[in-house]
């Protein structure tokens, strides 16, 4: 099986996590998207650390999956505050700052 | 590979985040009436420690490096922890600059004479605006002792992303730097959606851009099976895969570029300026910067060196873009905050000419830059904390109209930072961009420096606008008033200042300490 497949799929996930980013407008969603580019490094570490034989990439992967928990803990904090002050998840709907 | 990890070299951010551990078993387990003499105590101690003790890491003997002036090498010149982190005259220049900037931070952050109500913070950060528990804990004087916490790990992840010498290490420091600074952007006390805005903000796209600083180093790792810098260098000499390649570079270059807020990823700046608490401003607008950079020019040195052809002309746009547009959206600001914070967009771009002209001069007169930027800028932020009405801050222009003629002294060292921004002889912006504009010339960059000096000259009509507005213009009936604030206050801006003044007067032993500080080890 040829690793370059995976980096390849691992592109395309993160290509659509930040499509999912920049065209989503719920706060939950374009948080997951975030998740999914993390993700998607995380599937390239782990088929480069097969192709290359080391295993740098293996315990990248999971330096990568703790940083992304502590990630999930601050952002749903934040999510869930401007959910309440706001009663809604809209990133476009906070817009007070502008000049 | 060795597997010690040498304690003694890494000892500043072991401390930094040991201490942040402390802290939070003080939030937990103290008295509510003791927590802030111990936090500020833990603070202040643990900063002067982990100072000590760069400073002792800096007097150690180790050869290996050449000083760019032919004198006497200073300083550790060592990989520790197994090739993780590198020890260098810059890295510890950067962390020593990190720990006064922490320091002068704190004392803004520990101020509570400013807001009649307490800090600057929130008293429950997790009350609804304007609910009635939010005026219970405000009206019984609650306060939120966790910034500390938030701040020691912010500052500890900041000087291990400064010494960082592999893509994961610094990845992970780079999230702890920051996952503290988007807490911290929304809690403010006043205008709490404003703030809660920010953080929310700050959050997505800072989230979204280390995404792609981790996608870039993994693209990067499947070409060369490496994450380490020096390791990627040499083997970034044979490989064939050219795609993947630049496509690495690019999306670790946004990563960074994002993290310091050069055009065209400066989108988030003015606005987490404006909503985060205006120390918190001050901290992150200077550590951060000093922070990104540190990190951006070791992987630009060490890593990515032998490449240099391929990211410069990248660099190049992103450097005249940030100077342009920074400077000149920063005319049509209204609000000062916000004309600080594309004002620092402008000057991310002069530092981005320290990046290009790819040299040691470039390094140190960008060490020197940062080092001047920081304290001047958290100079400036501390006096706009200080200018407010009923409501809060006034951070609009039109009500700092005559703000001469009220408080003369506020508005004069006001205007003395504004001109250090500006970079006019006597202050330390001079000096800084002296020296890095010379180091542009000297690595091919000419035409960078005329854009530069163009945007100079743009950038000084706004700065110069503030100081007419603030001594030539009558002061509105109901403008704001000029708090006097306690001695912490007064001590962060009396230090920024002169800091400001003697790298304009007498710069010689700080160009001698970059100087010293050599190149980065590999």
């Amino acid at each position: 099986m040829n690793p370059n497949y995976y980096i390849a799929l691992a592109g395309i996930l993160f290509t659509i996590g930040a499509l999912g980013v920049l065209i989503r407008r719920n706060a939950i969603i374009v948080f997951m998207s975030v998740e999914m580019m993390l993700n998607a490094a995380n599937l390239a570490f782990v088929a480069a650390a097969r192709e290359t034989g080391t295993l740098d990439g293996q315990v990248a992967a999971f330096f990568v999956m703790v940083v992304a928990a502590a990630e999930v803990v601050v952002g749903l904090a934040i999510i869930v505050t401007i959910f309440r002050s706001r009663r809604s998840a809209s990133i476009d709907e906070p817009s007070l700052l502008k000049y | 590979m060795n597997n010690t990890f040498e304690y003694a070299a890494l000892a500043p951010v072991v401390i930094l985040l040991s201490a942040g551990v402390i802290s939070m078993l003080i939030e937990a387990f103290a008295p509510r009436d003791t927590r802030r003499a111990l936090e500020l105590t833990l603070v202040f101690a643990t900063l002067a420690v982990a100072f000590a003790y760069v400073g002792i890491n800096m007097a150690k003997e180790i050869p290996g490096g050449a000083p760019l002036n032919g004198g006497q090498s200073h300083g550790i010149r060592q990989l520790a922890a197994g090739g993780a982190a590198a020890i260098d005259g810059p890295g510890l220049f950067l962390q020593g600059t990190l720990l006064l900037v922490a320091f002068v931070a704190a004392l803004l952050l520990a101020e509570r004479g400013i807001d009649p109500q307490g800090d600057a913070f929130a008293a429950r950060a997790s009350t609804l605006p304007g609910s009635e528990d939010e005026r219970q804990f405000t009206a019984q004087g609650w306060f939120q002792t966790e910034i500390w916490p938030l701040f020691l790990f912010s500052v500890g992840g900041m000087l291990l992303f400064v010494i960082a010498n592999d893509f994961l290490t610094m990845f992970v420091a780079l999230e702890v730097l920051s996952l503290p600074l988007y807490l911290l952007a929304g809690m403010a006390r006043r205008r709490r959606l404003l703030s809660q805005e920010a953080a929310l903000k700050y959050f997505v796209l800072g989230a979204f851009s280390s995404a792609f600083f981790l996608f870039g180093s993994a693209l990067i790792y499947a070409v060369t099976g490496a994450l380490d810098f020096s390791t990627i260098n040499a083997s970034l000499g044979n490989v064939t895969q050219d795609g993947l390649v630049l496509a690495g570079v690019g999306l670790i270059a946004v990563g960074l570029l994002f993290k310091v807020g050069a055009v065209p990823f400066h989108q988030w700046t003015p606005d987490v300026y404006q909503g985060s608490p205006t120390p918190i401003t001050a901290f992150m607008a200077a550590a951060t910067k000093i922070a990104a950079f540190g990190a951006m020019f070791r992987v630009f040195y060490v890593a990515f060196s032998g490449m240099r052809w391929d990211w410069r002309p990248m660099m190049w746009v992103i450097a005249i873009l940030s100077m342009l547009i920074g400077s000149v959206i920063a005319v049509t600001q209204t609000d000062i905050k916000r004309m600080l914070a594309f004002s620092s967009v402008a000057h991310t771009g002069f530092i981005l000419l320290g990046l290009i002209a790819t040299s040691g001069h470039g390094l140190s007169a960008t060490l020197f830059y940062l080092f001047a930027y920081g304290f001047t800028t958290l100079g400036s932020f501390a006096i706009v904390s200080l200018v407010r009405d009923a409501s809060g801050e006034a951070t609009h222009l039109s009500q700092w109209a005559g703000l001469g003629k009220k408080s003369p002294v506020v508005a004069t060292v006001f205007a003395f930072f504004l001109l250090a921004l500006a970079g006019i002889p006597l202050t330390s912006g001079f000096t800084a961009k002296f020296a890095i504009f010379t180091a542009a010339i000297e690595g091919g960059a000419t035409p960078l420096v005329i854009v530069a000096v163009v945007a100079s000259a743009i950038a000084a009509f706004f700065y110069a606008r503030v100081i007419v507005l603030m001594f030539f213009t009558e002061p509105p009936v109901d403008g704001p008033s000029v708090v006097v604030p306690s001695s912490l206050t007064s001590a962060a801006i009396a230090i920024s200042a002169v800091i400001t003044l003697i790298l304009g007067v007498f710069p010689q032993p700080i160009l001698d300490a970059v100087a010293n500080a050599g190149l980065f080890v590999r």
